[in-house]
């Protein structure tokens, strides 16, 4: 499946949630902190809100409870 | 507006039991979860057969704007769903504790790094130590070799003696022996150890007298679990249950790990326990009484065995963030008199996550406890939130 990481083609295997997207594009910083730290994910499980991400315009989704879909567009701003 | 005989929120281990209960009691039963497939965190979409019931996944709870009904949120709706019983099974989640260097993109959790990998993140060919305390580090470094990872090492802050007792006591269930010798089986596996700090690309180590720095690419650290409470402390039913697994509040019931840490096996039953008795079969669910109990004497050993040492709360330094959200380093949060001071001065706890990260932590260090919890339960969409639905 096919999806865009800030504008880049990533190939990522089916069920694969948006944070691996993200990783496979070799992106560690998911957001920036609000005093500027690079920041990614921690928990995993849609509690800690560190992997935010703008997903296809909406902003502040959680990367690692959506799954890709084809043709996503995402954004970081790390 | 739907509504169900049974709804029961939480799809992982305590909720899939409950829910199959319920169902086979003859109740009309809906599942929600904020997952996008249930199985919790330890199945992950991939748990045995689901009961017949309505599965509303990728939908978490927000608010509950009058008894009997919650409001839910995907990623693009909103609605209500009304209940004649309510079964909260919402499981557990990682304790992090602050160290300098912890807020670093290649520190997660233990159990957050297995559920990224499970995510599909890539974790083959990586260098990874895996540290904090309890059961999951070996299950999660054992499950990362399993898929390519090189775990360098895991460590465990509890002492060699404690590990031992626990080890002695999985002899009473062989079931949860094997299974350990095979998670432990060439691990690098170190007590009496924990992370001093993280550089980046690596991690500082002490034990006893010796401290020294690990190279890796992910730091997975998880001091134990916390149950997730914010439902039932919203509802004001509590997470004290009965012999039925019910709340302080009639036909609400709690299950699972939300009610304490206990494991898959005491979910299990604790969860069909709540199911059977929310759909009115009590005789039913007293039978499993005394296999709950058993459970339970392993889960108070669980608890005895990895205790959190002292030395752990000298970890954070004054300018160590606590509250990761808002960015409030430990020593403006110390100066506080509580919770609600902190809040309302340093926004510890206002991000977000409102509390859920820096909440644990904040309690182990400085012994606060959130009294309360407000709606919405996650940050929410206005729309969500107004009423104007259906």
């Amino acid at each position: 499946m096919k999806i865009t990481v800030n504008g880049r083609p990533v190939d990522v295997p089916e069920g694969a949630m948006v944070s691996a997207a993200v990783s496979l594009a070799g992106i560690t910083a998911f957001r920036r902190s609000v005093t500027g730290e690079p920041r990614g994910p921690l928990c995993g499980m849609g509690i800690c809100f560190e992997c935010r991400v703008t997903v296809d315009g909406r902003a502040h989704v959680r990367s690692c409870q959506v799954p890709c879909r084809p043709g996503m567009e995402v954004r970081t701003d790390g | 507006m739907d509504r169900y005989d049974v709804l029961v929120v939480g799809a992982g281990p305590a909720g899939l039991a409950a829910a199959r209960a319920a169902n086979e009691s003859g109740a009309s039963v809906a599942m929600v979860d904020d997952n996008p497939a249930p199985g919790g965190q330890i199945w992950r979409g991939t748990s045995p057969a689901l009961p017949k019931a309505k599965v509303l996944c990728g939908a978490r709870v927000v608010a509950a704007p009058t008894a009997g009904r919650l409001t839910l949120e995907t990623f693009d709706s909103d609605f209500d769903v009304a209940y004649g019983a309510l079964v909260i099974a919402t499981g557990a989640r990682e304790r992090f504790l602050p160290f300098p260097g912890w807020t670093l993109p290649h520190v997660m959790g233990a159990g957050g790094l297995q559920a990224l990998a499970k995510s599909g993140m890539p974790v083959t060919g990586k260098r990874i130590v895996v540290a904090g305390s309890g059961p999951l580090l070996l299950a999660v470094a054992d499950y990362l070799r399993r898929h390519g990872a090189s775990v360098a090492l895991v460590v465990e802050q509890a002492e060699q003696a404690a590990v031992m007792r626990f080890g002695l006591r999985l002899a009473q269930h062989p079931g949860k022996l094997v299974q350990a010798m095979r998670l432990r089986a060439g691990i690098r596996y170190l007590t009496g150890c924990w992370p001093v700090s993280a550089e980046p690309g690596a991690v500082t180590l002490r034990r006893g007298a010796r401290t020294w720095t690990e190279r890796c690419d992910y730091l997975a650290c998880g001091f134990g679990l916390v149950p997730n409470t914010e439902l039932p402390m919203l509802l004001g039913c509590g997470t004290s249950v009965d012999d039925f697994q019910q709340t302080a509040a009639p036909g609400i019931y709690a299950a699972g790990e939300v009610t304490g840490i206990g494991g898959l096996d005491l979910s299990l039953v604790e969860g069909e326990i709540a199911g059977l008795a929310a759909a009115g079969q009590r005789d039913r669910a007293r039978r499993l009484f005394a296999a709950r109990e058993r459970h339970r004497r392993f889960a108070d050993a669980l608890e005895r065995a990895f205790a959190l040492r002292p030395e752990l709360k000298a970890l954070a330094t004054d300018d160590t963030f606590v509250c990761r959200c808002e960015d409030v380093t430990l020593g403006r949060v110390r100066r506080c008199a509580g919770w609600r001071e902190a809040k309302l001065h340093t926004r510890c706890g206002m991000g977000p996550c409102q509390g859920r990260v820096c909440g644990a932590a904040v309690e182990f260090l400085l012994g606060w406890k959130q009294e309360s919890v407000r709606p919405p339960l996650f940050p929410a969409r206005i729309g969500s939130l107004s009423g104007e639905r259906e």
